[in-house]
């Protein structure tokens, strides 16, 4: 298929950046979509011109690297994937398709489509896990842990920290990255004991990053390529409001 | 002349690391804070290990190419983890678990520190719960496990498909607390690019910062790399884009040396390649191979007919399919390790059964459904059923899989001791980028383990041995000639790199060498193509220096750089590979040499010449390497021909 794309070119984090428009010709529809982005660097690169930045590792969705927002959406078109995942099968011949980096505060652009989200380690730095060090602790079967439970702490640790719940929200709220870290330790036995601590610190820094508030539009779950449900968010805000209650 | 020396303790084979740990020599605490630790590479075996430092009161500096230390590409590990535990009551032992491993590995491994790998594997599952890990479990609330490749009990624990993932995000919390404290120091989008040796000991790295491309200095008393495997030597594999096996190509040209780099892992089951654009092959986990069937048409037209799309797989007749692991391993079935599993697609597609385009084979799950209800397999595999249909368009629960092996792993790398410090005196190599646990084979899940394992539990320990003699040594800066030195071939090699402007791109050199070295160096290899090999790739070599296009400039974000000098490195890596694969006259785990194989097809081992570690020294550019061997020996364990038949 033929495409039109418009793709964000910035040289780096101090210059302005802007769209250029290129035209790509003959791509299969099995291609993924990163791959076409490789067809079309490749050309840029025979004609001498620079390759169009963008992060990327394990194309294969799970590495959280890749974040694209494309013709609008974070991760594109299609549902409950990453960009790498995404095939070119979900577009049609003729298409122009809007390229953009993830555009929030807290994530600034390195380069072309490259953001800076360090932000979110340093939330995950300010509390993030459970207080252990290696050695010392208990058999791995002492704490029995109801399957239930178990199985909700995966749904909230799924999270790749892709970004694309900031890049939808409209207040760029990392609500949605915060409650899954906070909810998934909360659910378990092992991260009860320091839960206080946790959901203060993480909101503190999260707030003092420049991330924005959430008022429960919800897009952050339409685009999570985890399917990360707001029912986290509503357990991170009963474990916040315990925790200065209580 | 270096040698090897394992320095594998004294005593029983049970007793041996305990005997380690009780006599050597530890660093007090007030000593540790006054002690650097390059650690470089943030995986499993790197996170795990810049954690567990930093608690013991080490002050560490790590280093990743990624943006954020959680992206390392053990987080795509999808089965699982070993540990003997025995939780399932089905005779586990410390002792089967060290058995399966070493028997998987084709007895090509040394058995201390295999061993060893065993006795911790269980201390593993225990740190990952503490952390908050959500392994899977039973209704009961304890933990569950499922089978793998290559054992007769079920061992391996699990976080959906996602175990790779749950482990690294342990582990990488562990390290962002080390992180908030400030005893680890962290470096992200740092490429490092040489080591830095004084008076033969290893005392810092030369980095890339990939942002600014700005050339850095960074001293330590210790230097640890964890930088994975060189999977993406062959341009197509289950590697991360950005996973490379420059850190270990370097240390291994200022004489740590790399015993083993024929011994690649190729996996079963991956997605078939299906285009000529394609830049990397997807896995679908082992673990599939519990309940799926794989098989091809018994006829060859019927093969034709579906290549041809005339027939649908399933329309093919029970009785017109060939289950040939079932067929011809039955003790083992589907679950016959790795190599077996890839050598079998390869003789079946090779001999015109092949589907899809020819190089694929079914793992079908028609069987399990009706067995166990589609609810279970999807709450066992939904994830998985979810990316090959997002990556195929083709619904799993309705038609079979399509697989083929792909280059998934490597067990060879830098040699280690005991105490996983390579040739050169304070630098250590863990995880996959060293060589030691997986012989010619690595088992199913046993990857994580064995990351962690030198992580969390070993080389915390070990590295110990070596840094008791450095207390003494002040915090020094990296104000001295041989920095100097080491930044100068660093920036020579980049500005070189950016000075060939030539007329290929590096994906198409990168492509035209991987897609040689498969062919030349894959899954089944003969001395006349190894010979050709050597040949053509160092004129591959050439061709790459004196034609590699890199656009942009040094100094700044420059993806095209990065591979550039990622690439040059691979290509030299190809080398060896041919050469080591040249060198060993026999076929045993993962390497297969034609010329060596039974009357039935099976992998020829030849023990009493090849019962070696071969470990390569650099001799210096354009010469030949040296080689050494380090000689396996035997105690504990009766060396058998691998019989996954009976």
């Amino acid at each position: 298929m033929d495409l039109t794309l418009k793709i964000w070119r910035q040289e780096n984090a101090q210059t302005k950046g802007k769209f250029v428009t290129y035209e790509i010709k003959d791509i299969s529809p099995e291609a993924s979509f990163l791959e076409m982005l490789d067809i079309l660097n490749q050309q840029l690169i025979d004609k001498i011109e620079k390759p169009v930045c963008f992060d990327h590792d394990c194309r294969e969705g799970i590495c959280g690297a890749c974040g694209l927002y494309i013709n609008g959406r974070p991760h594109g078109p299609d549902s409950a994937i990453t960009t790498c995942q995404l095939h070119m099968r979900k577009f049609k011949d003729g298409d122009t398709i809007v390229i953009e980096p993830w555009r929030a505060k807290p994530f600034p652009i390195i380069k072309d489509l490259v953001v800076d989200r360090t932000a979110f380690d340093a939330i995950i730095q300010a509390g993030g896990y459970v207080s252990v060090n290696t050695g010392g602790v208990p058999d791995a079967n002492a704490i029995p842990i109801k399957k239930e439970n178990a199985e909700i702490a995966m749904d909230a640790a799924a999270c790749i920290g892709c970004g694309a719940c900031v890049a939808a929200c409209k207040n760029a709220s990392a609500m949605l990255f915060v409650s899954a870290k906070v909810s998934q330790l909360s659910l378990l036995p092992q991260g009860r004991v320091e839960a206080k601590e946790r959901v203060s610190r993480m909101v503190q820094k999260m707030d003092s990053l420049g991330f924005g508030n959430c008022t429960n539009t919800g897009a952050c779950e339409a685009e999570c390529p985890k399917e990360i449900k707001l029912t986290h968010i509503s357990r991170l805000n009963r474990e916040y409001f315990a925790a200065k209650i209580f | 002349m270096a040698k090897l020396e394992s320095k594998i303790p004294e005593g029983p084979l049970a007793e041996k690391w305990t005997n380690y740990k009780s006599n050597q020599r530890l660093v007090n605490p007030a000593n540790k804070r006054k002690l650097d630790v390059i650690v470089v590479g943030t995986g499993l075996a790197g996170a795990s290990a810049a954690s567990s430092l930093a608690e013991m009161g080490f002050k560490v500096k790590a280093f990743c190419y990624q943006d954020s230390p959680r992206r390392a590409h053990s987080i795509a590990a999808q089965g699982g983890i070993n540990a003997a535990k025995n939780y399932q009551n089905d005779g586990d032992s410390v002792y089967r678990l060290f058995y399966d491993t070493i028997k998987g590995g084709d007895y090509r491994a040394r058995e201390a520190n295999v061993y060893r790998l065993a006795e911790v594997s269980n201390s593993i599952i225990d740190q990952c719960v503490a952390q908050g890990v959500p392994f899977a479990r039973e209704y009961g609330g304890l933990l569950d496990n499922r089978s793998f490749g290559g054992a007769q009990v079920s061992r391996t624990f699990y976080a959906r498909g996602q175990t790779g993932q749950q482990l690294l995000l342990g582990a990488y919390s562990a390290l962002s607390r080390q992180i908030d404290k400030k005893n680890v120091e962290m470096f992200t989008r740092q490429e490092m690019l040489d080591v830095v040796i004084i008076d033969g000991k290893a005392r810092g790295i030369i980095t890339r910062n990939m942002i600014t491309g700005k050339i850095e200095r960074f001293s330590a008393h210790a230097v640890v790399i964890a930088s994975g495997g060189y999977g993406n030597a062959f341009f197509l594999s289950t590697n991360a884009m950005g996973s490379n096996g420059s850190a270990a190509w370097q240390i291994y040209k200022k004489g740590a040396m790399f015993a083993n780099p024929s011994f690649v892992q190729i996996h079963p089951t991956c997605i078939p390649v299906h285009g000529k654009f394609q830049s990397k092959l997807t896995l679908m986990s082992e673990s599939l191979r519990n309940d799926g069937r794989i098989w091809v048409p018994k006829k060859k037209e019927d093969a034709e007919a579906i290549r041809d799309g005339k027939l649908k797989p399933t329309e093919i007749k029970e009785e017109d399919r060939d289950y040939y692991l079932e067929r011809r391993y039955p003790a083992f079935g589907n679950l016959v390790p790795r190599d077996v599993a890839s050598r079998a697609a390869k003789e079946r597609c090779d001999a015109g059964f092949g589907v899809g385009t020819g190089l694929a084979v079914y793992l079908d799950f028609a069987d399990a459904i009706q067995r166990l209800g589609k609810n279970v397999v999807e709450q066992r595999y939904g994830n998985l059923f979810q990316m090959y249909e997002k990556i195929t368009d083709d619904n799993p629960y309705e038609t079979p899989m399509m697989i083929y092996p792909a280059i998934h792993y490597t067990m060879g790398g830098t040699w280690v001791d005991y105490e996983l410090m390579t040739t050169v005196p304070g630098l250590f190599s863990i995880g996959e980028s060293n060589f030691s646990d997986h012989g010619a084979n690595r088992l199913g899940a046993s990857a994580l383990m064995q990351g962690l394992a030198d992580g969390y539990f070993v080389l915390p320990y070990t590295i110990q041995n070596y840094l008791s003699d450095e207390i003494m040594t002040p915090r020094f800066g990296t104000d001295t000639k041989e920095f100097e030195e080491a930044e100068k071939a660093v920036t020579d090699k980049l500005s070189k790199l950016m000075a060939v402007k030539g007329s290929q791109s590096v994906d198409a050199l990168h492509r035209k060498f991987g897609l040689l070295l498969w062919d030349l160096v894959g899954m089944a290899r003969n001395k006349t193509d190894l010979e050709k090999a050597v040949k053509q790739f160092a004129e591959l070599r050439e061709e790459f220096w004196k034609d590699v296009r890199v656009t942009g400039t040094q100094d700044e974000l420059n993806p095209e750089l990065e591979k550039a000098s990622r690439v040059a490195d691979f290509i030299e890596i190809g080398e060896l590979m041919a050469r080591d694969a040249l060198m060993r006259e026999e076929s045993c785990g993962g390497h297969f040499r034609e010329e060596y194989q039974t009357e039935e097809g099976e992998a020829l081992r030849r023990d009493d010449e090849f019962m070696f570690v071969g470990a390569w020294q650099y001799k210096g550019p354009g010469m030949e390497p040296a080689l050494h061997k380090e000689p396996l020996n035997y105690e504990f364990v009766k060396v058998q021909t691998r019989n996954y038949k009976k």
